[in-house]
């Protein structure tokens, strides 16, 4: 079976601004597949790239293992639900629905018939005859699906659907979406710049910065074993500290830091005297860690309660801020006081400090 | 040759211009932009364009340039136009100032007269609709309720459609010399027998400013509208007086509105046809009537042309002048 | 402005005087379409009749003008709404470069006074069917509604332009990514839109070309519409009829103003219906989802 969507050297350019660099990818059928990065890093650019609306300025992008080159919007077997749904206020609910159905020419009665089954699928039976503007937010971001599904994409594309949602029910449509992915079984590329949404809903995430595909993985990997410094600041909290390798031994590297010697794994075979970021997770760290070889001092600034866990924020020597997360409130220090940090080796990871630092 | 055939050529210049001006912007290597067509498909590309086109070029542009031109040209039989004597001379020109096609010797002051009192007039009654519609402009936006507002709309959109010349003949109903004024005015005892409001002119006048109010006062009340309320409380708060409120913080919010309804009078007050054909006097002063006169009076209308054009001329320069003054764009003023 | 009583007697005044002098004469007049006398009066008044308005009908180059009149109405309606619709498109979409200089093109029209605009197309289109030998063009309806196009189609673009400034570009593109074709987008999405522009700019249209005089005065040639009709009969002197027609135009206004504000007022109550209701299935929604 042909790939669901492939990027080959992808690069989209606006006059001298490159919005897409050199975009490699392939998305298997049936994935759900996300583009997580800030805004502003291209994956919008890119998921339009993908549904036709962006002819990229080098390489190719095959959908079913057809080249789309030259195929616009409508005559690619993808559909795009946009971040403000973009439903027509002027069409009713089931109109809407069937939109899509209406220019395929497809026969009103057939389409009626669809356009039934859809609505009954996303728990719209009642709604049908409503205008857009009656309905609620959820209610609209099922309609956006239905009238996406009609058409029988190969591909789904969703374009931050829920941002315009409040918490609650942006974590009740995840699931909702989850569910819809797996009955009809299709892929589903959804960007958003919301972690917690690419980490709960996706098979895989590509993580995107500047234009630039940092790294794919599953949601553990992206986490656990971030292979850019960009990843592994922007996927979840994290410290870093500046420094230069000493020595290397197994996968494990020292590094010389103004807070001491460091260890952490060295994933990326960084060899002696390179510049290198040292990464490690608050919630690795451990406090008052007196008898720990990896460590450094810091001055506890604050100490943030927050049921199930602590922040602390310390300061240490070079007056950079370091927060280090603690299970439930047992043992919180209090504010200015001194002690050590400590972390095993393992949670600790070494990267390559990026060219611009 | 016919100049027809040169101003016809021109619309191959526009578009070649309009198509390089696309390629020069088109150019690069940027991703996104597609073309007019692929925009918005073949039938509908070449509706716009055939529409935009034919409006443009065939219904403003070509025309005002074939009056342009016209108006540098002699009087001549059909027969002869395009032939050896239809070169470009300014005599139309000249007869507008010297009321001669050949002499310089005596000003033409009837029409420089007309000229310059259409101009002057027209002005002032400008001003004149600006002051009387200001405050109620500014007492719609900012202070009426809701309710007081539609009643005060409606009582203004309804005079607004009825015609020039209905307008002038309710005027000229009111100011005759058994009209109502003058009863009211002789029995009040205010004088002894019917006062000639038209041959004094200011039945014209009044006229005119009457015709045009609403098109001062719609502007107006758009530009004020938009002014935030707070500003005005914040100034008033802080202790500023009425006067400089409307000066410092209400006028220059409604700027955009006051260029575009003191143009809108202007240009209406000197191209006005009807209000002076039914309220001048037999001695009036309007450039109008003499325009109108050299086309279906005397028949000449290369003369006719050119009166025309330096109408044009006065409007234009009036339009820049607002605009150097206020500091507008053009597209500001025209929403 | 919060005044003292004094400041507020005067204020009232104003407006009071304001609307004598915009609404009198038109009241004037309408009370002389119903009195007696030859010359229209008000006072006194000599006796109550409707035989101006009889007259009035009985006017047969009155009536041919109001017909000419409505033809052209119709005619430039088609016209200028298309093509200021293809206007407001273009302005949208044409290079920033090229834009300011279309605008002032497509815009002098309204900034130009209608006796040039009437002499110029009068000049051109002689010349213009002279030399192409299609004399059948040089006709005064179709001058004048080439006249009238020329600036009605400016403000039905300001119009449209207005509306067509708050359009959503992504149901244009939602259209497309569903499979429409770009005339199905255009027939189904943009036009729909822009509906209620279109309307005002249709209305306008007719309104402004059946009440034109200074372009329709020169470019009519040798037709009649009503108002160069209504300008002669002016000229010849004044009568109680003229008076009957302005009486009708206001009347027929007046119920047009009052009937666009029952429709407005109906719509603004179904707008409020609806938002009610999606208010209603919000609560409803943020209900029925389960605590975690």
């Amino acid at each position: 079976m042909a790939a669901a969507v492939e990027l080959e050297g992808v690069n989209v350019t606006f006059g001298e601004f490159v919005a897409v660099r050199d975009a490699n990818l392939t998305i298997e059928p049936g994935e759900f597949f996300s583009f997580l990065g800030p805004s502003g890093c291209g994956k919008t650019t890119l998921l339009r790239t993908i549904s036709g609306f962006i002819e990229p300025t080098r390489g190719s992008v095959r959908i079913g293992g057809e080249d789309m080159k030259g195929f616009g919007p409508n005559k690619r077997p993808t559909a795009l639900i946009f971040q403000n749904l973009a439903l027509f206020p002027m069409m009713s609910v089931a109109e809407n629905i069937g939109y899509g159905l209406r220019v395929r020419g497809v026969p009103r009665h057939e389409r009626d018939e669809k356009v039934k089954n859809l609505l009954i699928q996303v728990a719209l039976t009642e709604h049908g005859h409503k205008k857009v503007s009656e309905l609620s937010g959820g209610q609209k971001q099922r309609v956006a699906i239905a009238r996406a599904l009609a058409v029988e994409p190969s591909v789904l594309l969703l374009d931050e659907p829920l941002s315009a949602l409040d918490l609650k029910l942006r974590q009740h449509m995840r699931a909702e979406l989850r569910a819809i992915q797996k009955r009809v079984g299709i892929t589903f590329i959804y960007i958003t710049h919301d972690q917690g949404e690419a980490l709960t809903m996706s098979d895989r995430i590509a993580v995107m910065n500047a234009g630039v595909i940092e790294q794919v993985g599953d949601g553990r990997a992206v986490y656990a074993e971030p292979r850019t410094p960009f990843v592994a600041s922007f996927v979840g909290e994290n410290n870093r500290i500046r420094g230069r390798v000493a020595s290397v031994e197994d996968g494990f590297a020292t590094l010389e830091t103004p807070l001491g010697i460091l260890k952490g794994r060295n994933p990326v075979g960084l060899t002696p005297g390179a510049e290198a970021l040292l990464f490690v997770r608050p919630e690795s760290l451990a406090l008052r860690a007196n008898g720990s070889t990896v460590g450094f001092e810091g001055e506890t600034l604050d100490v943030a309660y927050e049921g199930s866990v602590t922040h602390v924020t310390l300061r240490v020597r070079t007056g950079q801020k370091i927060t280090a997360t603690i299970g439930g409130g047992a043992g919180a220090p209090s504010s200015n006081e001194n002690l050590r940090v400590g972390f095993e080796p393992k949670d600790g990871l070494l990267l390559a400090l990026p060219a611009s630092h | 040759m016919r100049s027809i055939y040169v101003i016809l050529l021109l619309p191959l210049v526009v578009v070649i211009a309009f198509w390089l001006i696309a390629r020069v912007e088109g150019t690069g290597t940027s991703a996104s932009r597609p073309g007019f067509f692929q925009r918005n498909g073949w039938p509908i590309g070449l509706y716009l364009i055939i529409a935009v086109g034919f409006w443009a070029l065939f219904i403003i542009v070509l025309p005002m340039i074939y009056m342009v031109d016209l108006s540098f040209r002699p009087k001549l039989p059909l027969s002869q136009m395009g032939g050896p004597k239809d070169v470009y001379t300014l005599q139309n020109y000249r007869y507008f100032l010297f009321g001669s096609l050949t002499s310089t010797a005596h000003w033409n002051w009837i029409h420089i007269n007309a000229f310059f009192t259409t101009i002057f007039a027209s002005i002032l009654i400008t001003l004149l609709n600006f002051a009387i519609c200001y405050p109620l402009a500014y007492h719609m936006a900012q202070s009426a309720t809701a309710e007081r507002l539609r009643v005060l709309l409606l009582l203004l959109i309804v005079p607004y459609w009825v015609n020039d010349i209905l307008r002038a003949f309710a005027f000229r109903v009111l100011l005759s010399s058994g009209g109502i004024v003058n009863q009211a005015l002789m029995g009040l005892g205010l004088t002894s027998e019917p006062f000639d409001f038209l041959a004094a002119d200011v039945g014209l006048y009044m006229g005119l400013s009457y015709a045009y109010l609403l098109l001062m006062i719609f502007p107006l009340y758009n530009a004020i509208e938009s002014l935030d309320r707070n500003q005005i409380e914040a100034a008033r708060d802080l202790g500023a007086p009425w006067w400089h409120i409307h000066a410092f913080i209400v006028m220059p919010h409604a700027k955009p509105g006051i260029a575009s309804g003191c143009t809108l009078v202007f240009m209406l007050c000197t191209g006005a046809v009807a209000t002076p054909m039914v309220l001048g006097g037999p001695r009036t002063m309007w450039f109008t009537p003499i325009v109108y006169d050299r086309f279906y009076q005397l028949f000449n209308w290369p003369q006719g042309a050119a009166y025309a054009f330096l109408l044009l001329v006065a409007c234009i320069v009036f339009v820049l002048t607002v605009l150097r003054i206020t500091g507008l764009k053009l597209g500001e003023i025209t929403r | 402005m919060t005044a003292g009583p004094f400041q507020r007697v005067m204020f009232a005044l104003y407006i009071a005087i304001f609307f004598v002098y915009l609404l009198g004469p038109l009241v004037v007049m309408a009370v002389s379409a119903f009195n007696t006398p030859e010359y229209p009066q008000v006072w006194p008044i000599e006796g109550f009749t409707t035989g101006w308005f009889g007259k009035l009908f009985a006017d047969r180059d009155m009536m041919e003008g109001f017909r000419t009149s409505l033809l052209i109405g119709f005619l430039v309606v088609c016209i200028s709404v298309p093509i200021g619709l293809a206007g407001a498109i273009v302005m949208t979409q044409i290079a920033p470069l090229a834009r300011s200089f279309y605008y002032l093109v497509v815009v002098s029209p309204v900034l130009t006074p209608g006796i040039i605009i009437g002499i110029s197309t009068v000049v051109f289109w002689r010349e213009l069917t002279t030399v192409t030998s299609t004399k059948f063009f040089y006709d005064g309806v179709i001058l004048t509604v080439l006249g009238h196009a020329s600036f009605i189609s400016a403000y039905c673009m300001l119009i449209i332009l207005a509306r067509l400034q708050r359009f959503d570009r992504s149901q244009e593109e939602a259209a497309l990514d569903l499979g429409a074709s770009y005339p199905q987008v255009f027939r189904h999405i943009l036009l729909p839109f822009l509906k209620p522009a279109l309307f005002s700019a249709a209305v306008l249209a007719f309104l402004s070309s059946f009440e034109n005089y200074n372009t329709t005065t020169f470019a009519i040639l040798s037709d009649k519409t009503l108002t160069t009709v209504l300008a002669g009969r002016v000229r010849q002197g004044s009568t109680p009829t003229i008076s009957a027609l302005a009486t009708i135009i206001v009347a027929v206004t007046l119920c047009a103003a009052l009937a666009y504000e029952l429709i407005k007022r109906r719509e603004d109550q179904r707008g409020r219906a609806r938002r009610a209701e999606a208010a209603r299935a919000e609560e409803a929604e943020l209900a029925s989802i389960p605590a975690e």
